[in-house]
C-alpha cells in the first residue's frame, strides 16, 4: 500500500471522482475565496448597482443619482461628504461611469471595508442619536419636535424627505414618534 | 441629579462623537461650572450631530428603496418584454406549420385550418347578416341601459353610471353599438385632423388596457366629454385588464354623441390575434357566453377602421407606436386602412409579402389545395427561381384557381370580394395566383402593411438610426434623428404616443420632440406606476395630470408600495427561474465541478443571466431570491428544489414536463384559443393531442404519448372526450393576490407574466 497525500486528507471529506483514465481525482475542501476574486466581486456588485441607474443604456448616470447608488451600496456618506465626493469627479450634469468607476471603485471599496464611519450606523448608536433629541427622556419624540431636528439642525431634510419620514414614523393614535419601535420596524424591513 | 443627568449628556455625546470620528474618547474631568457653561452649546452640538446621524441613516434607507424599486420595474419591463417575444415564437411556430405541413387526414386538415383563422373585411350586408342584432333578444329581466339609436349624450352618460354599479350592457345593444360605430368609423380618414380653437384644451390620453377605474378617475378629474372638452384617446383600450368591453362600449358611445370632441386612434392591442394572447377575447366571451363570437367578430371589424393618426393644429402628432424612417404621412392617409385587419399575420408571412390573408375555413376548399403540391403553402413559391417557371406555373394555377373559385363561391355563397385587384382574396389559392399576377402591387402592400407597422408597433430609443424591433416583432426603434427627420418633414413641433408604461404615466424623450403618455395606472402591480393624461391648448405647451386609481395605493407608505411590489415582482421571476430549472442545473454544473451544490455569487450571476437573458442586475436581485452561506456561497440545490415546492404542481407529472408547460404556457393557451373557434373552452382530447405533437416537434421539445397521456390524465374531463382547457391552465398558475385584497388569495389572471 502506498501513501500519499491522499491519506492526510480527513475521511469525511475525500472524494473519489472516476475518470476515463480510471486514476481518482483528489478533491480537498475548497479554500476561501482569495482577495483578487473578492475585489472584483465587488466590483461587479458596483457596476451592476450603476446599469440599474444607466437609463439610456449608454453607460452614463445622471450625477444627481451617484448618492442614491453609493447609499444602495451600503454606505452611509453624510450629503457633504457626497457634495465632495462629487465635485472631485465631475461639473457635468451627467457621469460617464465607466470612467469614473476607476476612481469611485476605488473609492467605494474603501468606504466599503475601510473607513469605520461610512458603514452601516448599528442600531443602537441610531437608538442613542433619538435618545439624545429625546430631551425629556420620555421614550418618544412628538411629532414636532422630529419636524424641527430634521428640518432645522443637520443636514435639513426637504419637505418630501421629511413627509415620508412622518408617513412611516409617526404613530397615528398618540401622534407621536415612538423611536424605538420605528427603528426595529426599519431594520427589519431591511434585512 | 442635575450632575448626573449631566454626565449621562456628557457620556452619550462622547460615545456619539467616538462613533463619528472614530477616536477614542477623552476621559477628562470638567469642572461644574465649565459642565454648566457648556452644557447649552453641548446640547445643541450634540442635537446636531444626532440629527445628522439620523439624516445619514434614513437617507441611505431611502436608496436602498429606491434601488430596489428600479430593480423591480427593470424585472417588470423585462419580463413583459420576454412574453412579446413568445408572441414572435408562435408566429414561427405558425410558419413553420405553414411551410412543412401537409396534412395528411381530413381532421388534421381541419384543425390545421382552424389554427388559421379566417378574417374579413366584411361589407355592411354581409356583416349585418353575420352579426345581425335583431336576433338578439333583450329578455324582460334585463335591468341594465337601454340604448336607441341616434344615440344622445343621456345615454353615454348612463352607460357611463351603469358600469360604475357593475352592470353589463346586453348583447343586442352592444351589437348595435359597434355595428353603429363601424358606420360612423369608416367615414373617417386616416389620419384626424383636431384644431384647438373649437375647443379650449384638448385632453390626450394614453393607454388604458381595461382598467375601467382608470377612466372613471379621467372622467372624474377633466370632465366628461363634451363639445367643450376634446380627447384624443391614443390605443390600446383592450387587453390585460378585466374591463376592455366596457372601456370600449363608453369611448365608442361618446364617439357617436360627440363625433367632433372624441377622436380615437388604433392600437397595437385594437387587433384581434392580440386579443387572443392578452386576455381580451377570454373577457368578451367569459362575459357574453352566447353572443361573444359574434362580437368578437364584429369588433375585428370595428378595429380595423379605426384611425391610425391625429394631428392637432397640423403642430402636433399623436399616434400609438412611434415613426420609423419610412413613415410617410402621405402615403399613411391613402392607404385603405380596414384591409389591415391584423397587421400580425402580415409579418408572419413576410417572404410572401402579404398584408392580409384569409383561408377558407370551409373543409371543401382545402381538400383541393392538398392535391396541389405542397409549394401552393410554400411561402418562397412566390419568389422561385426564374421568371419562366413562373410563367408556366401560373397559368396552371390560374386556371385551377378558378375552378376552385367558382366551387367555393357557389358552396359559401355569400363570400364576395371586396372589388379592388389587388388585395381581396378568398382562398390562398388565389391568393397565390394574384401575387404571381402582380408582384408589384404586392410589393406596395408590403409597403403600407409596413407603414401601419410601425405607427402601432415602434419604440424610440435614445441610440440613433432605426432598427428592428426585435423585441416586439415588429416595427422598429427608432432614435432622435428619426424624429427630427419626420418633424422636419411635416412641419411638426412634437409627437405624442403611448405604448410603453412609465413610471410617472409620462415622459419625454428625444430632446423633449417625443412625449409618452400612459393612463393605466397600477399596471404591473397595485403602486407600481402612476397614470397621466396631457392636456394640449392653443399654445401647444402640454400640461400633465397624474393620478393612481386605487384607494390602497394612497394609504400605504413607500416602503409598504414598493414591499408589495416587489413581491410581485419577485413571485414572477421566480416562476420564470423554475420554468428553466434543468438549464440552471446543467449551468451550475459546469462552475461547480466538484458537485458541492454550492457556487459563488458570479457565477451564479453569469449562468442565470445565460440562461433567462433578461438583462437583469442579478447581483443586486440576489438577496431576495437565495441565500447566501457564511462563506459567502449559494446553494443552488437547496434553492431550485424550494422554487420547485413553491410552484403549485401536480406530483404525478414529471418535473421536465412540468418546466415545458410553464415555459410555453402563454403560446400553448393561444393556440388552444384558437382551435376552440367556437369559443366553448372545450377541445377535444385528440385536439390536445395534435396541438402537444405538432407544438413539441416544433418546439423540439422531447415529449413521449405517455407524457402526453399522464398529462390529460390529470386533468378532470367529460366522459366525451372534451377537456376544459382553462381548467387545464388554470391548473398550472400560481395562486396569487389580486391587487386589491390584502388578504385574500384567488386565482386570477397574472397580468404581467404571460402577458395574458
Amino acid at each position: 500500500m502506498r501513501y500519499c497525500l491522499y491519506d492526510l486528507v480527513p475521511f469525511e471529506q475525500r472524494k473519489k471522482v472516476k475518470r476515463k483514465d480510471k486514476s481518482f481525482h483528489l478533491s480537498f475542501p475548497k479554500k476561501e475565496r482569495d482577495p483578487q476574486t473578492k475585489r472584483s466581486d465587488i466590483q461587479k456588485k458596483i457596476t451592476d448597482a450603476f446599469e440599474v441607474f444607466d437609463h439610456e443604456c449608454n453607460k452614463t448616470v445622471d450625477v444627481r443619482e451617484i448618492g442614491t447608488i453609493i447609499r444602495s451600496l451600503g454606505c452611509c456618506p453624510s450629503e457633504g461628504e457626497l457634495h465632495d465626493m462629487l465635485a472631485e469627479v465631475s461639473s457635468l450634469p451627467f457621469v460617464i461611469f465607466s470612467s469614473i468607476l476607476k476612481f469611485t471603485k476605488a473609492l467605494i471599496f474603501s468606504l466599503l471595508c475601510r473607513r469605520p464611519e461610512y458603514r452601516p450606523i448599528p442600531e443602537d448608536v441610531l437608538l442613542r442619536a433619538f435618545e439624545v433629541l429625546d430631551v425629556n427622556k420620555c421614550g418618544h419624540l412628538t411629532k414636532e419636535e422630529l419636524v424641527k431636528y430634521m428640518t432645522e439642525e443637520g443636514e435639513p431634510f426637504t419637505q418630501e424627505e421629511m413627509e415620508e419620514m412622518l408617513s412611516a414614523a409617526v404613530d397615528p393614535e398618540t401622534n407621536t414618534v415612538r423611536y424605538k419601535d420605528y427603528i426595529t420596524m426599519m431594520v427589519v424591513d431591511e434585512n | 441629579m442635575f450632575k448626573t443627568l449631566l454626565y449621562v449628556i456628557w457620556d452619550g455625546f462622547l460615545n456619539l462623537a467616538s462613533h463619528i470620528s472614530g477616536e477614542c474618547p477623552n476621559q477628562c474631568a470638567l469642572g461644574y461650572s465649565q459642565v454648566s457653561a457648556l452644557f447649552g452649546s453641548v446640547l445643541h452640538v450634540t442635537a446636531f450631530k444626532a440629527a445628522v446621524l439620523i439624516q445619514r441613516w434614513y437617507r441611505r434607507y431611502v436608496a436602498r428603496l429606491e434601488m430596489r424599486r428600479r430593480c423591480t420595474w427593470r424585472i417588470f419591463q423585462s419580463i413583459e418584454y420576454s412574453c412579446e417575444q413568445d408572441q414572435i415564437k408562435l408566429h414561427n411556430f405558425f410558419s413553420y406549420l405553414m411551410d412543412h405541413f401537409t396534412p395528411s387526414s381530413s381532421k388534421e386538415r381541419d384543425f390545421i385550418s382552424r389554427m388559421l383563422t379566417e378574417e374579413e373585411s366584411y361589407k355592411d350586408t354581409e356583416l349585418e347578416k353575420l352579426c345581425d342584432y335583431q336576433s338578439v333578444e333583450v329578455p324582460d329581466s334585463y335591468v341594465g341601459p337601454h340604448l336607441s339609436f341616434p344615440l344622445l349624450p343621456d345615454h353615454a352618460t348612463a352607460l357611463v353610471e351603469a358600469f360604475k354599479q357593475k352592470q353589463q350592457l346586453h348583447a343586442h345593444y352592444v351589437l348595435k353599438l359597434l355595428h353603429e360605430t363601424r358606420r360612423h368609423l369608416m367615414q373617417l380618414p386616416n389620419i384626424s385632423y383636431v384644431s384647438t380653437c373649437y375647443s379650449e384644451e384638448i385632453t390626450i390620453c394614453g393607454d388604458l388596457h381595461g382598467r375601467l377605474d382608470d377612466l372613471f378617475l379621467i372622467f372624474y378629474k377633466n370632465g366628461l366629454p363634451s363639445p367643450e372638452k376634446s380627447y384624443v384617446f391614443n390605443g390600446d383600450f383592450v387587453d390585460r385588464g378585466k374591463q376592455s368591453i366596457e372601456i370600449l362600449i363608453i369611448l365608442f358611445a361618446f364617439l357617436l354623441v360627440y363625433p367632433k370632441e372624441v377622436h380615437l386612434n388604433r392600437g397595437n392591442h385594437e387587433d384581434h390575434m392580440v386579443n387572443l394572447r392578452y386576455g381580451f377575447t377570454k373577457e368578451v366571451m367569459q362575459k357574453y357566453k352566447v353572443h361573444g363570437k359574434k362580437i368578437l367578430k364584429m369588433l375585428q371589424n370595428v378595429f380595423c377602421w379605426l384611425p391610425l393618426a391625429t394631428l392637432i393644429d397640423q403642430k402636433v402628432l399623436v399616434l400609438h407606436g412611434g415613426v420609423s424612417d419610412a413613415t410617410d404621412l402621405e402615403l399613411l392617409a391613402k392607404i385603405e386602412r380596414h384591409k389591415f385587419v391584423s397587421v400580425l399575420r402580415g409579418k408572419k408571412r413576410k417572404e410572401k409579402s402579404r398584408p392580409m390573408e384569409s383561408k377558407v375555413t370551409n373543409g371543401e376548399s382545402l381538400p383541393r389545395s392538398s392535391s396541389f403540391p405542397g409549394s401552393c403553402f410554400h411561402p418562397g413559391f412566390a419568389n422561385a427561381a426564374s421568371t419562366s417557371s413562373r410563367t408556366e406555373l401560373s397559368q396552371w394555377v390560374r386556371q385551377s384557381v378558378q375552378e376552385e373559385l367558382e366551387k367555393c363561391r357557389r358552396q359559401v355563397g355569400f363570400r364576395e370580394t371586396q372589388g379592388d385587384e389587388d388585395l381581396t382574396c378568398v382562398s390562398s389559392v388565389t391568393m397565390t395566383e394574384l401575387e404571381l399576377e402582380s408582384c408589384g402591387t404586392s410589393e406596395s402592400s408590403h409597403e403600407e402593411w409596413k407603414q401601419i407597422v410601425d405607427i402601432l408597433w415602434s419604440d424610440p430609443v435614445p441610440q440613433e438610426g432605426c432598427q428592428m424591433n426585435t423585441v416586439r416583432g415588429g416595427g422598429c426603434y427608432f432614435g432622435p434623428d428619426v424624429t427630427e427627420k419626420i418633424l422636419q418633414k411635416h412641419s411638426l413641433q412634437f409627437l405624442i404616443r403611448s405604448h410603453e408604461c412609465k413610471q410617472e404615466g409620462y415622459e419625454f424623450c428625444h430632446n423633449r420632440k417625443v412625449l409618452t403618455i400612459f393612463s393605466a395606472s397600477n399596471y404591473y402591480e397595485v403602486g407600481s406606476n402612476r397614470g397621466a393624461y396631457v392636456k394640449l391648448g392653443p399654445d401647444l405647451i402640454p400640461h400633465f395630470v397624474q393620478y393612481q386609481a386605487n384607494k390602497t395605493a394612497h394609504t400605504l407608505t413607500m416602503r409598504q408600495r414598493i414591499s408589495r411590489v416587489e413581491e410581485s415582482a419577485f413571485r414572477a421571476l421566480r416562476e420564470k427561474l423554475f420554468a428553466h430549472t434543468s438549464d440552471l442545473i446543467c449551468r451550475f454544473k459546469v462552475y461547480d465541478r466538484d458537485d458541492t451544490g454550492n457556487i459563488t455569487l458570479s457565477d451564479w450571476a453569469t449562468a442565470v443571466e445565460s440562461v433567462l437573458h433578461l438583462g437583469l442586475p442579478w447581483r443586486m436581485l440576489r438577496p431576495q431570491l437565495v441565500r447566501s452561506t457564511a462563506a459567502g456561497m449559494l446553494e443552488y440545490k437547496s434553492w431550485l428544489d424550494d422554487l420547485a415546492v413553491e410552484q403549485r404542481s401536480k406530483e404525478h407529472i414529471q418535473s421536465s414536463l412540468l418546466e415545458i408547460i410553464y415555459r410555453n404556457r402563454s403560446n400553448l393557451e393561444t393556440i388552444f384559443r384558437i382551435i376552440d373557434s367556437d369559443h366553448s373552452g372545450l377541445i377535444s382530447f385528440e385536439e390536445f393531442h395534435h396541438t402537444w405533437r405538432l407544438f413539441s416537434s416544433h418546439m423540439n421539445i422531447e415529449l413521449t404519448d405517455d407524457g402526453i397521456s399522464d398529462l390529460a390524465r390529470s386533468i378532470d374531463f367529460n366522459k366525451d372526450g372534451n377537456i376544459d382547457f382553462n381548467e387545464f391552465l388554470e391548473a398550472f398558475r400560481l395562486i396569487e393576490q389580486s391587487p386589491g385584497d390584502d388578504k385574500t388569495v384567488a386565482l386570477t389572471t397574472p397580468h404581467c407574466r404571460d402577458g395574458s
